[in-house]
């Protein structure tokens, strides 16, 4: 029963085979500083065919794993703004026929989509994404097949791409303005708690250096896995820390774990608040009654009094499948549609270059619920109203502070002397 | 034991190597074919898991480590053959002026990656297997045990967020030791070697299941006191199947790497370990090639019914978890000799699940 | 002191909810054998229970206690149903349960995500329970006394029923000898379904704890397994005495752990240690003698 010589031989011969083939195939391909290199990495000509009645857009929204529960109702806007649109005509005459990609809360998964729905479905733009870690997948896929990848959630910032629109808020008009408004508190002392993944610490650096200008402490800085709900031990050190405020930075259900044991620690929103950056109008209900009097910072409340909003509101209570809530990444999933139709209405054409061409040409506005919102044709950010709302006992949020102004982005926080230029500069030429 | 006549599984491996090297790359579209690669990673890993647990009955639920190893390991040499002098972006924000993480530094020579892909695995492997396995944990503890590993890893790698690059993972990688990734005639040769590996596997576990040493190890699934008392050590027998399993899964992740663009710790954790598994039960964990189709399935149906019914595929992989364990233990590889068995005895089982594991768990 | 008391209490607390989570798993693991992975969903099950019933009573003093019975029926009764469609087949290829248990637990938790909102529910704490115990200058939180209160009666009821009633008697005379307890007139059939009942009843009534202390949805109960089923390791199969041990050591070395490094590496270090102490000492902290060669 020993290996014989012969069948050792073809275990050789085969493997030699598949390897020889494989370097024979090389050959071809071009490697790094060859003068090749440059013209290959740009994309194979766009499959997208526009010239029918119909357009295709894609929908990549986690709607199977952990982040379903808050992907799902970002997917079902998305639907409606369709609906919206193609009642009303569409977007160039051509109705909305939208492919709909579940990410499975997996990113691989994301990037895998992206490219299946541009190279195989041929859409002309996708919508969605949640994590900053699905939008980093997607990131290089939409830049290599130079597609379109609309964005939806406020994140870290430190980004930005020709190949994505952000119409969530970057850090200036989200987190800039909540330290803001605790600086205007008199907040001296901040303790900041935060889901342990890219956002929280990218967020929490970058409030770090602001505190220090502002000259409040921190005086602490704690971070849980995002698939733990248990936040005793963590609240025990916030409670022996004394801060004024907490900085709230964590995502998800972890969230009803930290309120429940700030609550049961004794800590009272009188006197000890919480400023939350991803407790929204979808997810207050699930905390009950112990995140009333708490705030948090968003461009986009249910509550605002604007004249799009009523209808907003009313459209995805009628909707099927509703949440009956409207919240901010919602909203930015409504914008995100719409500013792609006022895009390509403006560029005349679906064609990615002239879509990008015509963001650069003359300012892109839309008319969302938060008010009118302008699209910046240099970093693909567009402007908002800051916002800080106060959660009442019926889960929705009373406006104690606005900006007075819309906020322009700056996903690079260049108009912010305190943050360090040189991690600026390595940022910018990291991501080449 | 189904044994195939020795032509009859080469012949298999000679055909399933036209099938994957010649005829997928001149039929499927480049999103395909990737996808197919990416098959293939999973199947590699599967081939080594069919050795542990079909042949070896070990249930080794923790491969994401193995895997995380050869997957990290690439990633760390690509990211850094992107990022050329600099440190990479992700690492910047944290502490701009701090240097690269030293254990990063080998990872800049190629020829120290591909070691650490062949080696690491081996060695903690080794280093596990030989703890576990001579102080004869087995059965359930074993599973249990391998699958906190992986949760252990998982969470460490997110939660280091600027040596590992965390939940986010690694991403976005321009070459491939020297070669542009985004060129398609790079990418079908990155395709071409995962498929050759797993042909390369597949052949290996061949030779294993036919030599002596494969019946040792079936031996000591079915009857582990009877070999210990015949005078072999069952412990040293789990544990070269337990490392060349981990080397294949070290090989699959590094594969994996290049081919789908990215690596976080969610592809090894307890979810991706256990769906690795689900592939090999599907197609039949003591085949040949049972293994690699399962887990071939199991991934195509990942991209093609979680694309069309998302929901549905939950479910269906849910179903297919309890109706394949339940009533074709040896999985869909099982059917031919069943149907053979049926109909020459009808009163026959055929092929009995291996029975083993009782006392293991009772005692 | 607050540095050294609070982590201990917390932790206790924490070990409690790890208890509870794992007593139903010492019972169909370590007494039948079956490993469970649908365990944390049958958890998730009670959770939904509490807030089922907090619709009918909404008054929270009161809703949580009704709702602890009521969790304990109803995980038990989807326990019941799952030993007797696919468990009952398969108690002579205990690693195979692991396999199909995977599965009921991916639909499990699909099936909720789908039925409830995907948000999750919120459970309300009963008023009695805000509030704190000072001890030693630290105020530990009412609710946590509650976790480990209901822990301690869950296993007064689990050790006085196995070993003064009947089926108590029933249930151990069959794990120790099935063939002898078979033969001696002891319906093992009947023993296993109520086993498995209790087991998985008591996965509900941890689910109520849980629902307290994190969030109530579908992906709650991904969060125990694991580190229930390593407890009910380290301690030993079959040996409750040894799950208990094991539960708190583990709460409060993870609160300890939280407490000197970040809750990520907590987690970390916590299974470290118990996948260390396993290796050392695979039998777990307590064991059954048997003639069995291995």
């Amino acid at each position: 029963m020993s290996i014989s010589s012969k069948r050792l031989r073809t275990l050789v011969t085969t493997g030699a085979i598949g390897t020889t083939m494989a370097l024979v195939l090389a050959g071809c391909g071009a490697k790094a500083g060859d003068e090749a290199a440059g013209s290959t990495t740009s994309a194979a000509p766009s499959c997208v065919d526009t010239s029918g009645a119909s357009v295709k857009l894609g929908f990549l929204n986690s709607l199977t794993g952990g982040m379903a529960i808050s992907e799902k109702t970002v997917s079902n806007v998305l639907h409606m703004a369709a609906d919206e649109i193609n009642a009303d005509g569409g977007i160039l005459g051509k109705k909305i026929e939208y492919i709909q990609e579940d990410g499975a809360t997996d990113w691989p998964t994301f990037a895998e989509k992206t490219e299946k729905l541009l190279t195989q479905d041929c859409v002309a733009a996708i919508f969605g994404g949640w994590t900053s870690s699905s939008r980093k997948a997607v990131k290089p896929v939409v830049e290599k097949h130079n597609g379109l990848f609309f964005y939806p959630v406020q994140y870290e910032g430190l980004e930005s791409s020709p190949n994505i629109y952000y119409t969530g808020a970057t850090t200036n008009q989200q987190i800039i303005p909540a330290m803001d408004y605790l600086a205007s508190q008199g907040v001296k002392k901040l303790f900041l708690a935060g889901s342990d993944y890219v956002f929280p610490r990218t967020a929490n650096a970058i409030i770090k250096l602001y505190a220090a200008k502002l000259g409040i402490e921190i005086v602490g800085e704690e971070y849980v896995p995002l698939d733990k709900d248990d936040w005793t031990s963590q609240v025990a050190k916030i409670v022996a820390a004394k801060p004024d405020f907490i900085f709230n930075t964590i995502n998800g259900s972890s969230n009803v774990g930290f309120v429940k044991a700030y609550y049961d620690a004794g800590l009272k929103a009188e006197t000890t608040p919480i400023i939350s950056v991803s407790i929204a109008e979808e997810e207050a209900p699930a905390m009950g009654h112990e995140v009333t009097g708490q705030y948090a910072s968003w461009n986009y409340f249910q509550s605002l009094k604007t004249d799009t909003n009523p209808k907003f509101i009313e459209s995805w209570k009628a909707y099927p499948n509703s949440s009956g809530v409207t919240s901010d990444p919602m909203e930015a999933a409504y914008i995100s549609l719409y500013l792609y139709k006022a895009l390509v209405e403006a560029a005349g054409s679906f064609d990615v270059d002239a879509v990008n061409a015509a963001a650069k040409a003359k300012p892109i506005t839309f008319d969302a619920p938060e008010g009118t919102v302008t699209l910046d044709g240099e970093n693909h950010h567009i402007s908002k109203p800051g916002h800080i709302g106060k959660i009442n006992s019926s889960n929705q949020f009373d406006v104690v502070w606005a900006s007075d102004k819309f906020i322009e982005p700056d996903p690079y926080l260049e108009g912010y002397d305190w943050f360090p230029a040189n991690i600026r500069e390595q940022l910018v030429n990291a991501a080449g | 034991m189904t044994k195939l006549k020795p032509w009859i599984s080469l012949g298999g491996i000679g055909l399933f190597a036209v099938l994957l090297l010649a005829v997928a790359p001149l039929l499927l579209t480049d999103h395909w074919l990737n996808n197919l690669g990416k098959y293939c990673c999973w199947a590699i890993a599967a081939v080594g898991i069919g050795l542990a647990w079909g042949r070896g009955g070990m249930l080794v639920m923790g491969q994401g480590v193995f895997f995380a190893l050869g997957a990290y390991a690439m990633a760390m040499h690509l990211t850094l053959e992107s990022a050329g002098d600099r440190v990479p972006g992700f690492m910047v924000l944290y502490d701009p002026l701090a240097p690269l993480p030293a254990f990063w530094e080998p990872f800049r020579s190629a020829g120290f990656t591909l070691l650490a892909i062949v080696l690491l695995p081996v060695i903690l492997a080794g280093v596990l297997g030989y703890a576990l396995f001579k102080r004869r944990v087995k059965g359930a503890y074993f599973a249990i045990l391998t699958q906190a590993l992986a949760v252990a890893l998982a969470t460490l790698i997110s939660s280091t967020i600027r040596e590992t690059g965390g939940d986010t993972g690694l991403s976005d990688f321009k070459y491939f030791f020297g070669y542009v990734l985004n060129d398609p005639a790079n990418k079908l040769m990155v395709y071409l070697i995962a498929a050759g590996l797993l042909i390369v596997c597949l052949l290996a576990v061949r030779q294993l299941y036919r030599s002596r040493f494969g019946e040792l190890l079936v031996a000591t699934r079915d009857a582990e006191e009877r070999v210990r008392f015949l005078g072999y050590d069952p412990a040293n027998v789990k544990l070269v199947a337990f490392i060349v399993s981990a080397l294949m899964a070290s090989v699959g992740g590094a594969m994996f790497v290049p081919i789908v663009g990215i690596i976080t710790p969610a592809e090894i954790g307890a979810a991706a370990s256990i769906l690795m598994i689900a592939g090999v039960a599907f197609g039949g964990r003591a085949s040949l090639f049972g293994p690699a189709l399962g887990a071939m399935a199991v991934g195509w149906g990942q991209s093609s019914l979680g694309s069309t019914w998302p929901e549905g595929w939950t479910y269906i992989l849910g179903l297919l978890f309890i109706v394949v364990i339940l009533f074709l233990p040896n999985g869909l590889s099982s059917l031919p000799a069943r149907f053979a068995a049926a109909r020459r005895k009808p009163a026959e089982k055929p092929v009995p699940a291996p029975a083993a594991e009782l006392e293991e768990v009772r005692a | 002191m607050d540095a050294l008391i609070a982590p201990l209490l917390n932790g206790s607390a924490q070990g409690a909810l790890l208890l509870l989570a794992a007593l139903g798993l010492s019972l169909t693991f370590g007494q039948m054998g079956v490993i469970n992975m649908a365990h944390g969903e049958f958890l998730m099950l009670g959770a939904f229970a509490a807030y089922l019933v907090q619709q009918v009573i909404s008054a929270s003093d009161l809703s949580i206690p009704v709702a602890l019975p009521v969790a304990f029926v109803g995980a038990g009764l989807f326990g019941l149903l799952l030993e007797v469609t696919i468990i009952q087949w398969m108690y002579r290829r205990p690693l195979d349960t692991l396999l199909v248990t995977v599965g009921v637990s991916l639909i499990l938790q699909q099936a909720a995500l789908q039925i409830f909102p995907s948000q999750g529910v919120p459970v309300e704490k009963p008023g009695w329970l805000d509030g704190q115990l000072t001890v030693l200058g630290y105020g530990w939180p009412l609710r946590q006394l509650f976790t480990i209160l209901l822990a301690t009666v869950c296993v007064a009821a689990l050790s006085a029923w196995l070993k003064y009633t009947s089926f108590g008697r029933r249930i151990r005379a069959t794990v120790h000898h099935r063939d002898l307890a078979e033969t001696s007139g002891i319906s093992t059939r009947t023993v296993d379904r109520l086993t498995f009942f209790t087991g998985s009843g008591l996965a509900g009534v941890a689910g109520v704890a849980a629902s307290l202390i994190g969030g109530t949805n579908s992906q709650m109960g991904a969060q125990y397994i694991i580190p229930a089923f390593l407890v009910v390791a380290a301690g030993g199969i079959g040996q409750l005495k040894g799950t208990i041990i094991a539960a708190w050591t583990v709460g409060v070395a993870l609160s300890y752990f939280a407490y000197w490094t970040t809750g990520s590496l907590a987690q970390v270090l916590a299974f470290i240690l118990v996948i260390v102490f396993l290796q050392l000492r695979p039998q777990g902290l307590f064991t059954v003698r048997t003639r069995s060669l291995a």
